[in-house]
């Protein structure tokens, strides 16, 4: 029944962190290339323009979301399997997400990153 | 990709190892906290590590900010996984801690994942359309639309 929270709260707290990475991603996109921005207008263009963006709060918020949800995850089960699972499965998660809501072209060469990365991060930590 | 830009995603790696050890190393000191004592997180606060780590977690969110406005999502994460790699090459040849085999099995998955992307293009995505450039493209590409019809 443990390990049912357990990978309960790891599942929230992918999501959180999926979420949170693609809409702050999406704002900063809709924020433009912040090295132009800041040569052209200069950084109080980019500080506000970010702060302007509402997608960047959501995002924000998300984040924060899923850290607090980590540290709730973290009271049910061991660290060694709570950290590396989150941080694997959300980078296995963000491929996904980069691909049907930030029509990133995700390639093959991507995919078996992702892969790599979460797998060497499991790995890691384990 | 400009020089800049790879000091941009080095920046990510950086900070987010340094900061993330820094903010360990500093609550190990404070000690654990509980719902019931939440002064305790004023406690953690004040300690130099945890305050130095706090400033470095916000100098990456800054830079990985500044790297998602110009690259893919899917690109800047594997960057920000070689903060792994970093933290395990630390401790190996810093704090001469043992690293396992398999961390080492890890770091060069990592390692692999991350050369993979860094190969390819950073920015595949549409572009989007607010900028002055990119208005002009979406337009012309309606006319040839219209002009197919």
């Amino acid at each position: 029944m443990r390990s049912v929270y357990t990978w309960g709260g790891i599942l929230v707290v992918v999501f959180f962190s999926v979420v949170g990475d693609v809409v702050l991603a999406r704002a900063m996109k809709q924020v433009g290339d912040v090295h132009d921005l800041w040569q052209r207008y200069g950084l109080w263009t980019v500080i506000g323009r970010t702060l302007g963006n509402s997608n960047f709060f959501i995002g924000v918020a998300a984040m924060a979301l899923a850290f607090f949800s980590l540290l709730f995850a973290l009271s049910w089960g061991d660290v060694s399997l709570v950290a590396p699972a989150a941080a694997s499965l959300t980078f296995i998660g963000n491929a996904v997400a980069a691909k049907l809501f930030l029509h990133e072209k995700v390639d093959r060469r991507r995919w078996i990153a992702a892969a790599l990365v979460a797998g060497g991060v499991a790995l890691l930590a384990g | 990709m400009t020089f800049r830009k790879y000091l941009v995603l080095a920046g990510v790696t950086v900070f987010a190892a340094a900061g993330d050890s820094m903010l360990s190393h500093g609550m190990k000191q404070a000690g654990s906290i509980s719902i019931h004592h939440l002064q305790g997180v004023i406690v953690a606060i004040l300690n130099p590590w945890v305050a130095v780590g706090i400033v470095l977690l916000l100098a990456f969110f800054a830079s990985y900010m500044n790297a998602l406005s110009w690259a893919d999502l899917t690109y800047v994460l594997p960057a920000t996984s070689l903060g792994y790699v970093l933290l395990a090459l630390v401790a190996k040849f810093a704090l001469h801690e043992q690293v396992s085999p398999m961390r080492w099995m890890g770091i060069a998955l990592i390692s692999g994942g991350v050369s993979f992307v860094a190969g390819g293009p950073a920015l595949t995505s549409h572009p989007h359309p607010e900028t002055q450039e990119n208005e002009e493209a979406v337009v012309s590409s309606a006319a040839a639309g219209g002009a197919k019809r």
